[in-house]
């Protein structure tokens, strides 16, 4: 009876890698990896998008305080000060609203510091004017001086002081976030640099063998390459799927600065990001194995 | 094919240096000659063979294989010069995870052989090593006999240009150690340049050739 033919195994693994760098722990060390990466990552665009949030509302805000308002204005044709800046206000170009604070919204500001003394109408506090602007907005200092003919005393207050300061903090945690993706992507080289030569050890004797069979560097580079590839590719899905139930958590935290939690509503440089760090890990994976057996495979002739 | 010019190795590296095991050996073995190599357990045979495999470049002195200086060649030189060498080695260096058939198609394949062109020639020669049964089986599942049986095949599968064998017939009987030379012997009249150590002296007796002779990794017979 003739003999069945032999069937090579589908997947050739001519150095036993599947054994020496085993499924287990190289994608379990690259998976916690890719979780710090992806919280790091979503800490960077988090901060940026805060700081663009904070920016975007500076700038389309004022806020005028007006001392003894129902004194009359300069030119005594204009009424009392507070009525004649809000006039000049609402006529003034790139203004888009401009709404004087009720007494009880001017005593809810004041809570914190003054309790309910803030209420008092005995305490002789300034009118209070929330100013909307459009894009193209007039120059505050100009705001000012035109306000303060109308009304002496009166003080434009823009947010930008507040905000430039919000924004050097913002872009302060976003290099911190870079820095801790910088850090988790050395920890991801050693972790596979050591992986390899894990797997280096263990296969020392067919290594050796192939090479004396007439295997070049890159034979054997490349085999222990494409499984540290599979592996750290592996790890980096499963790590950023793990960190997808905790950004939507931070989301949610978020939603009083950034607006309703919804994936959709995620930075655009972290829906870029994400998908992007399985491949970054399967990328490190690459070339950290290659480097590192061919640096190996330099002890031999 | 091979010359050595008053090669020595030394083993160990430049900060600890080893035992000088070979020392100031010259002989040429030309294309198509057969060598048989002898001398006692640790006259330096293995580590010739080793020399002559490219598994260490020489100490000293220049050892030119295929007419390339080995001493000097730049790493990337090796591999092919490699691919033309076929090695039985004593204890056979099988991979223990591969089958027979893997075991015997690797060389075929690191030469980059076409996989439908690689099938025939190794179930050809696991054929003719007696293994044609056991073309699926790992060496943990084969007898010494037949791990040597697959370990001949792997070496002469690629129809190298320089065969080397360490004690092949270690694990053979006679049978299937008539049966080795009489492929040794054959593939060196194919053009082959053949170089055999052994310690059967019955085995010489049998198949007498010329002889390289080590004592204390110094040659003393060349012929």
């Amino acid at each position: 009876m003739a003999e069945p033919p032999y069937r090579r195994p589908r997947r050739s693994d001519d150095l036993g890698l599947r054994h020496a760098l085993g499924d287990r722990m190289l994608p379990l060390l690259v998976a916690a990896m890719a979780f710090l990466a992806a919280l790091a990552l979503a800490g960077s665009a988090g901060a940026a998008a805060l700081v663009r949030h904070w920016q975007e509302g500076a700038a389309a805000a004022l806020t005028v305080q007006v001392p003894t308002p129902a004194a009359p204005a300069a030119a005594p044709a204009e009424g009392e000060r507070l009525a004649a800046v809000l006039a000049a206000l609402q006529s003034a170009p790139g203004v888009a609203a401009a709404r004087a604070l009720t007494p009880a919204e001017l005593a809810a500001l004041l809570r914190p510091w003054l309790g309910t003394a803030g209420s008092d109408p005995a305490l002789p506090l300034p009118a209070v004017i929330a100013v909307h602007l459009v894009p193209a907005a007039p120059d505050p200092d100009a705001l000012q001086d035109q306000l303060g003919r109308i009304a002496p005393g009166t003080l434009v207050e823009s947010h930008g002081v507040w905000v430039a300061r919000l924004a050097r903090l913002g872009r302060s945690v976003q290099g911190c976030a870079w820095l801790v993706l910088a850090v988790v992507a050395a920890v991801a080289v050693a972790v596979v640099t050591a992986a390899t030569r894990a797997g280096l050890a263990a296969r020392r004797e067919a290594i050796e063998l192939v090479h004396g069979l007439g295997a070049t560097d890159g034979y054997i580079a490349r085999r222990f390459a494409r499984r540290a590839t599979w592996l750290a590719l592996l790890g980096g899905v499963i790590g950023t799927l793990a960190a997808l139930p905790v950004l939507g958590l931070l989301a949610a935290l978020a939603a009083p600065f950034t607006g309703p939690p919804d994936l959709a509503m995620l930075p655009a440089d972290l829906l870029v990001g994400l998908p992007a760090l399985p491949l970054a890990a399967a990328a490190i994976g690459f070339v950290t194995a290659q480097a590192t057996v061919r640096r190996w495979l330099r002890r031999l002739p | 094919m091979v010359r050595l010019e008053e090669v020595s190795l030394q083993y160990g590296n430049a900060r600890r240096a080893g035992p000088m095991v070979l020392h100031d050996l010259s002989f040429i073995v030309p294309e198509g000659g057969f060598r048989w190599l002898r001398g006692p357990s640790g006259a330096g045979k293995t580590s010739l063979l080793r020399l002559l495999h490219l598994a260490v470049r020489p100490s000293r002195g220049r050892l030119f294989v295929f007419g390339s200086d080995t001493g000097v060649a730049r790493r990337a030189e090796l591999p092919a010069l490699r691919r033309r060498i076929g090695m039985v080695f004593q204890d056979f260096r099988l991979l223990t995870h591969l089958s027979a058939f893997d075991n015997v198609a690797l060389p075929l394949r690191l030469a980059g052989r076409p996989e439908a062109k690689v099938a025939p020639d190794v179930a050809e020669m696991l054929r003719w090593v007696g293994l044609s049964a056991r073309m699926a089986a790992r060496p943990a599942a084969l007898s010494g006999g037949e791990q040597q049986r697959v370990a001949i095949a792997r070496a002469v599968v690629g129809r190298p240009s320089l065969l080397l064998a360490d004690e092949p017939t270690g694990n053979l009987d006679d049978a299937q150690a008539e049966r080795l030379m009489r492929l040794l012997k054959e593939m060196n009249r194919l053009g082959a340049t053949v170089i055999v150590a052994t310690h059967n002296a019955a085995l010489v007796a049998r198949h007498p050739g010329p002889a390289l002779r080590l004592e204390q990794g110094r040659l003393i017979d060349d012929g």
